[in-house]
């Protein structure tokens, strides 16, 4: 394809000029990323923290209250006490705590012999805040069993097997840490494919493409003068969200920035090709904007890894995220703000992504033509 | 009266499902949406890869490791003859976890002694990090008991006897699909009301409305009735789907989950018909549904809980008539509430519906020209 | 890149600048399969205007786009200045300057920047650049305005501004789509200005399509196109020529200009009847003597021959042309069957007014002496801008009423705050004896609307349409199905009955439009540049219509841009600049601003006191 670098340069600049006053490009390229960076670093979380649980002690003592003061330690637990189960019970159905633990009568009695048995009723209803909290109160309920342990008998060998865990790149396991880096595919998406999409079909509604395409302007200098300012504006994006991340949000970047660099321009040149190749059919802004919202911003969303873990899909998704770029980036990016520059990863995703957008860009090139319909 | 505002319905009906476009909003997004959703959007861990150093390489560590292999939830990928290689393996997502089993631990185990398995976990996505710990815990605390008791070793004095209420096997989809009811029904409401009135406007069809008899009231109830009857259509839809397909218990009060689908949808067409008032062209409509939709979707408790949020955005939250839905939609399916529990959730949509009604059309009169 | 542009002088060797051979285009649409172009060979004459007219859908467009090089031809070939296009269409795009019919401007940018931007697109180079701005912006009169974004500026200068973007390169072949449409006289001439100098000076090739039909006299040659098809090809006067003798005009004084038109339209052997000035202007058969035949309807009636004008020609051959209605009619794009063009084109029309019943109850009847609608120091300011200043008129029952005006005049303005669209910022109006904008909905039962573009409901059919205006005009029952009927009947809608309006001709839909105006049966209609981009022949049954109503005494007001339509007012307001002008009965204006002149004009007067205002 033949560039001619003057018309090229006065395309760009004619572009620039327009996302410059045109408020609806400013409120996509800056305005919903903020809004996305806020949402996820300050407001969404999966941490369960001072989950309020109620307390039922049938026969209330020592040991009971040993164990409700082992609760409260937890930053995990808030524990209510409630006088019957039937209380606690009403409680929980009307969401006020979101489990209930019940220690029966010969709770004291049987705790000093064997067998004891403490009922802990979950609210099943959020299946992984259910999850969670079963996971927490074991680990509540294996602390003070070990400290009892230590404290009659001197040890707490004889426990039988013990767990000792470690979890690696996000010790606080705080879920901020990898919503954020993933937001920042999503974010890429909304600039690379909706923007570009949209803003393609606006020529073709103003009429303004058919003015363009007679003059000597090649279908390259076209495609170039739509891909170079909006990669920048994407890059910017991009570099807004890294900052804010790193210095906002305080998640950690153990990599480094020229392979998050590489990284990015290639999946946002992957997301420039399918926001060109909706703008080649999609020629109205209503309909632009809508099929990229299905085909690029909710799998950059739902199918990438952002936030639900590829693994826990089903076979038939799990292959399907295969044709999302989205899902390669995510990748990366958890990749390379929590664990470093882990060569294996990165050069694997980095392949698929040069994959995917040489396609979508050779697409793009064939389908192009000089052509009005 | 009445007659006029059966044409302004029937012409809405007509508009939106003769264009090819129009019937691709109401169709093609909420399909896709609900299998999407319904099958990919799950915390539900499968097949977890994992690699296992076993030094000790007993009768004891087998057991134990078969009780993994043996778990829905694990898949081993490998086993490794040294600690240096388990890192790579993490590193580079061959195995998001890595139990190791020291020497000695059947010798320790029997004896009473510090017995210590190993766990590394990839920490990279926090969530499935604790969700798989847990399975792990799980694994290992069931391993103590049958020894304990086949052995006679003094075991755990008590143990938790941990049961889940509503949803017995804590399925994420449990969770996840009646959300989709509200979700999709939000979605399809928003797009169509917000569009409505910058669509008719970007036509000229609005000017041609406002001089015929037609009162800028009957207008507005034009636009809210084929909402509603689409919203409620699209929510039935989705209902049975729910049941049927994904095999979702149904366990309240119908009545009680149509009136609070009824608040909802008066509410989402509140909203809608406030950004279609302030809309100039129909790309500022999409934009506006969008930009309302974004944080009224994740703000509401649909995929992460609301306790979960800082306090602030908790208060914030109070506004979304999403988030009211939600508790309905969930409390109604897996719950088994009636509307008698639910009038807190009532209220609040009921509200926001007025408030969000009553500002359209203060909007829509100011904006008539 | 330098300007590739070969020497002139070594190709003065083909004799024409554009060559079309056998050309085809099919478009599929809607399941059905339309040709644009048919068969269509032609050459076009070097350093000259050729105008492209047709009705509606004759393929003007298209062919227009293939010369560019913009769409590929199905079959047949295309050579401009011996340059095959389909194997170097890009050389022939860096000749060639086309202005589409909605010129691609970027709204965003200012004038200046749009200019830079075509410049650079065009290789325009840096030194050469300030002299050519400096000639365009002093030949467009938009000097003043290169800061301005071209979103904010008015109609008549986008195209303008459009035009001399398309000239930043001295073309040698300048393809202008329409260029004229929705433009005032006055730009319409400075408009013309410029392409006549740019083929004078700078020896351009133009090729320009239009709807105006005096513009085709201004070309030197002529390309008459229907339904995809050459129908001739000749200089305007060739075409004048043709249907010499057939023109007459007929003067009545003591009946009414529009009564004198029905009566003639029915004469047998009559071909075309449009007002003008003072009488009634006849195209009849040849050999037909309207001086035998008038006096059988008019006795009292005069007749004069007068010269020919192209759109007597216009008329007569595309009225020829049109075959009878077949049940495959709608293959055709161009709409236009016979039924329509003999009965409503030649005013034989019966344009009921509906029965006392259809009135909302408890409405008295207006008054044949009350003015029906009173505006008096009518104010509008949007901001800091005042848009009309203390406007005053009335119309009384019956008329037809023109508010003309250039683009950005303040006639739409005016016009949306008396059908209550707009809140006025000051001063009295009052329709019908009410304020619409707060009168209660049994006011607005009393006027119909039709916008200046159609704005109905584009994705339903002309039965659901219908069906939906006469619910939302309260109509019930068979006075509901009563008046459906009609207006199928009377429009001659009844076959595309089932058709989705958004694929009717653009003559339908106007007509759909007026059917869902007219269906309560209001005692004002108020028509907003009814019209503009229509074609001749719509033009003129559109216009039979509004006589009929008008004659039932219906009261009209009608704002238009095209002065011939100002023939059919009985009286008019002239505005520029948010004021009135001039106001009064057509002849009278002649007489005041141009008493000398014989057989003037509307378009005359209104340059005249435009330009007598210096504006």
């Amino acid at each position: 394809m033949r560039i001619d670098h003057a018309r090229l340069f006065a395309l760009i600049k004619k572009e620039t000029l327009q996302i410059i006053r045109d408020p609806s490009s400013i409120a996509i390229a800056i305005g919903l990323p903020v809004v996305l960076l806020f949402i996820f670093g300050y407001g969404v979380s999966l941490d369960a923290k001072h989950v309020p649980v109620g307390v039922v002690a049938d026969n209330p003592g020592a040991e009971t209250a040993d164990f409700v003061s082992g609760l409260r330690q937890s930053e995990y637990f808030e524990p209510i006490g409630f006088g019957s189960m039937a209380e606690a019970q009403e409680a929980l159905m009307k969401g006020d705590v979101n489990s209930v633990i019940w220690m029966k009568s010969d709770f004291g009695r049987k705790i000093r012999g064997n067998g004891a048995s403490i009922g802990v009723f979950v609210n099943g209803v959020d299946a992984n805040t259910a999850r969670l909290i079963e996971g927490y109160l074991t680990g509540v309920w294996g602390q003070w069993l070990k400290r009892r342990a230590v404290m009659s008998f001197g040890t707490d060998a004889g426990q039988g097997a013990v767990l000792e865990s470690r979890i690696w790149f996000n010790p606080d396991v705080r879920s901020r840490n990898y919503l954020v880096p993933g937001l920042i595919a999503v974010i890429m998406t909304l600039t690379g494919a909706l923007l570009t999409a949209m803003v393609v079909a606006r020529e073709w509604e103003r009429g303004t493409m058919e003015a363009l395409m007679s003059t000597p302007v090649t279908i390259g200098e076209i495609l170039a003068g739509k891909v170079i300012p909006y990669f920048v504006l994407g890059m910017g994006g991009m570099g807004l969200s890294v900052v804010m991340a790193v210095y906002l949000f305080n998640v950690p970047f153990h990599g480094s920035y020229i392979v998050l660099f590489i990284a990015s321009s290639l999946y946002l040149l992957a997301a420039l090709g399918m926001g060109l190749l909706i703008s080649t059919f999609a020629r109205s802004q209503f309909v632009a904007g809508q099929v990229a919202i299905i085909a690029t911003y909710l799998p950059a969303f739902i199918l990438s890894g952002f936030i639900f873990d590829i693994r826990s899909m089903p076979l038939p998704i799990r292959i399907l995220t295969h044709v999302i770029p989205a899902r390669y980036f995510v990748s990366i990016l958890q990749t390379v703000f929590s664990a470093g520059d882990v060569y294996p990863v990165i050069l694997s995703n980095t392949m698929a992504l040069i994959v995917i957008a040489s396609f979508f860009m050779g697409i793009v090139a064939i389908k192009s033509k000089k052509r009005l319909r | 009266m009445f007659g006029r505002v059966l044409a302004l319905v029937i012409k809405e009906f007509l508009a939106l499902l003769r264009d090819k476009q129009g019937r691709f909003v109401l169709i093609g997004p909420p399909v896709i949406q609900l299998i999407v959703f319904g099958y990919a959007a799950t915390f539900d861990l499968k097949d977890v890869p994992y690699v296992v150093y076993d030094e000790d390489r007993s009768l004891a560590s087998r057991e134990l490791l078969a009780r993994f292999s043996g778990s829905k939830a694990f898949e081993k990928v490998a086993d490794v003859l040294d600690e240096g290689s388990i890192g790579p393996m993490i590193d580079n997502e061959k195995a998001l976890l890595a139990i190791h089993i020291e020497r000695n631990f059947e010798r320790d185990l029997i004896q009473g002694r510090h017995a210590a398995v190993q766990v590394i976990i990839d920490g990279r996505n926090s969530n499935t990090a604790m969700l798989s710990l847990n399975y792990v815990n799980e694994i290992v605390e069931r391993f103590n008991e049958d020894l304990s008791r086949r052995y006679g070793i003094r075991g755990a004095p008590a143990r938790l006897d941990i049961r889940a209420w509503f949803n017995p096997n804590l399925e994420s989809r449990w969770f996840i699909v009646p959300g989709i009811v509200g979700l999709l029904t939000l979605v399809v409401t928003l797009i169509v009301t917000a569009l409505s009135i910058a669509r008719e406007r970007e036509a000229g069809t609005f000017d041609q409305l406002l001089v015929t008899p037609l009162s800028p009231f009957e207008i507005l109830l034009g636009k809210i009735i084929p909402g509603m009857i689409i919203g409620l259509l699209e929510a039935s839809f989705i209902i049975i789907v729910t049941v049927y397909w994904f095999g979702i218990p149904l366990r309240g009060s119908i009545l009680a989950l149509y009136l609070g689908l009824a608040l909802f949808i008066l509410s989402a067409i509140g909203v809608g018909l406030m950004i279609s008032s302030f809309a100039v062209t129909q790309q500022q409509g999409l934009l506006g549904a969008f930009l309302f939709l974004v944080p009224a979707v994740t703000l509401s408790g649909f995929a992460t809980p609301i306790a979960n949020m800082p306090v602030i955005v908790q208060r914030l939250t109070l506004i979304n008539p999403f988030r009211y839905f939600l508790v309905v939609a969930r409390e109604v399916f897996l719950e088994g509430a009636g509307a008698g529990l639910l009038v807190n959730q009532y209220w609040p949509m009921a509200v926001i519906g007025a408030v969000s009604l009553s500002t359209a059309a203060w909007m829509f009169r100011r904006r008539m020209y | 890149m330098p300007s590739s542009r070969p020497d002139r002088a070594s190709d003065e060797g083909p004799s024409c600048a554009v060559s079309a051979r056998r050309l085809n285009k099919t478009f599929i649409a809607g399941g059905r399969s339309i040709k644009a172009v048919d068969d269509l060979s032609v050459d076009i004459k070097p350093r000259a205007i050729t105008g492209l007219v047709g009705p509606d859908g004759a393929g003007k467009t298209t062919f227009m786009r293939m010369i560019l090089g913009l769409l590929a031809p199905d079959g047949g070939e295309i050579t401009v200045f011996g340059r095959d296009v389909a194997d170097d269409s890009g050389e022939v795009q860096a000749n060639a300057g086309y202005m589409p019919q909605r010129f691609g401007l970027y709204e965003d940018l200012s004038v200046l920047e749009n200019m830079e931007l075509y410049g650079d697109l065009k290789g325009l180079s840096r030194d050469m650049r300030k002299a050519r701005y400096e000639g365009l912006f002093k030949m467009s009169g938009l000097a003043p305005f290169t800061l301005r974004l071209a979103g904010r500026l008015s109609g008549g200068m986008k195209q303008k501004l459009g035009l001399i973007c398309t000239l930043l390169s001295s073309p040698r072949l300048l393809v202008l789509d329409e260029p004229t449409v929705g433009v005032d006289p006055l730009s319409r001439r400075e408009l013309w200005a410029i392409v006549d100098h740019m083929v004078e000076r700078e020896e351009m090739t133009v090729i320009l399509s239009t709807a105006y039909l005096d513009e085709a006299e201004r070309c030197s040659d002529v390309i008459l196109m229907h339904e995809g098809r050459l129908i001739r090809q000749a200089g305007p006067k060739d075409f004048t020529d043709m249907v010499a003798g057939q023109s007459f005009m007929v003067t009545a004084p003591s009946l009414g200009k529009r009564a004198l038109r029905q009566r003639l339209s029915g004469v047998k052997g009559v071909i075309d009847s449009t007002i003008q000035a003072d009488g009634v202007r006849l195209v009849v058969q040849k050999g037909m003597d309207p001086a035998a035949s008038v006096p059988g309807v008019c006795p009292q009636a005069s007749v004069s021959p007068v010269p020919a004008r192209f759109e007597d020609a216009f008329v007569f051959l595309v009225r020829q042309k049109e075959t009878p209605v077949s049940a495959d009619s709608m293959t055709h794009d161009a709409g236009f069957d016979v039924p329509a063009a003999s009965n409503a084109a030649n005013g034989v029309i019966e344009v009921d007014i509906p029965a006392a019943g259809c009135q909302p109850e408890g409405t008295p009847a207006l008054d044949d002496l009350h003015d029906v609608i009173v505006v008096k120091g009518l104010e509008r300011w949007f901001g800091g801008f005042c848009a009309v200043k203390k406007v005053s008129f009335s119309v009384k029952k019956g008329e037809i009423f023109g508010l003309l005006g250039a683009n950005g005049a303040g006639k739409s303005t005016t016009f949306r705050m008396l059908c209550g669209l707009l809140p006025p910022s000051g001063g009295h109006l009052e329709v019908a004896a009410e304020d619409l904008r707060n009168a209660p909905a049994r006011a607005r039962a009393k006027i119909g609307y039709m916008a200046q573009k159609f704005s109905l409901y584009v994705n339903l059919t002309v039965a659901q349409n219908l069906e939906f205006f006469a619910g939302a005009y309260n109509l019930k029952g068979i006075q509901k199905k009563e008046r459906i009927d009609w207006a199928l009947r009377e429009f001659e809608l009844e076959p595309y009955k089932d058709t989705t309006s958004n694929d009717l001709p653009l003559g339908y839909k106007q007509r759909l439009a007026l059917a869902a105006a007219l269906m309560h049966g209001p005692q004002i209609l108020f028509l907003d540049e009814p019209t503009s981009g229509v074609d001749p022949i719509a033009r003129r049954e559109f216009w039979t219509r509004i006589n009929v109503l008008a004659e039932s005494g219906v009261t009209v007001l009608v704002t238009t841009h095209f002065m011939e339509e100002a023939e059919y007012c009985d009286r008019l307001v002239i505005m520029a600049q948010g004021e009135v002008l001039a106001m009064g009965v057509p002849d009278e204006l002649k007489a005041r601003y141009l008493p000398d002149v014989p057989h003037v004009t509307m378009e005359d007067v209104f340059i005249s006191i435009l330009e007598g205002r210096g504006a």
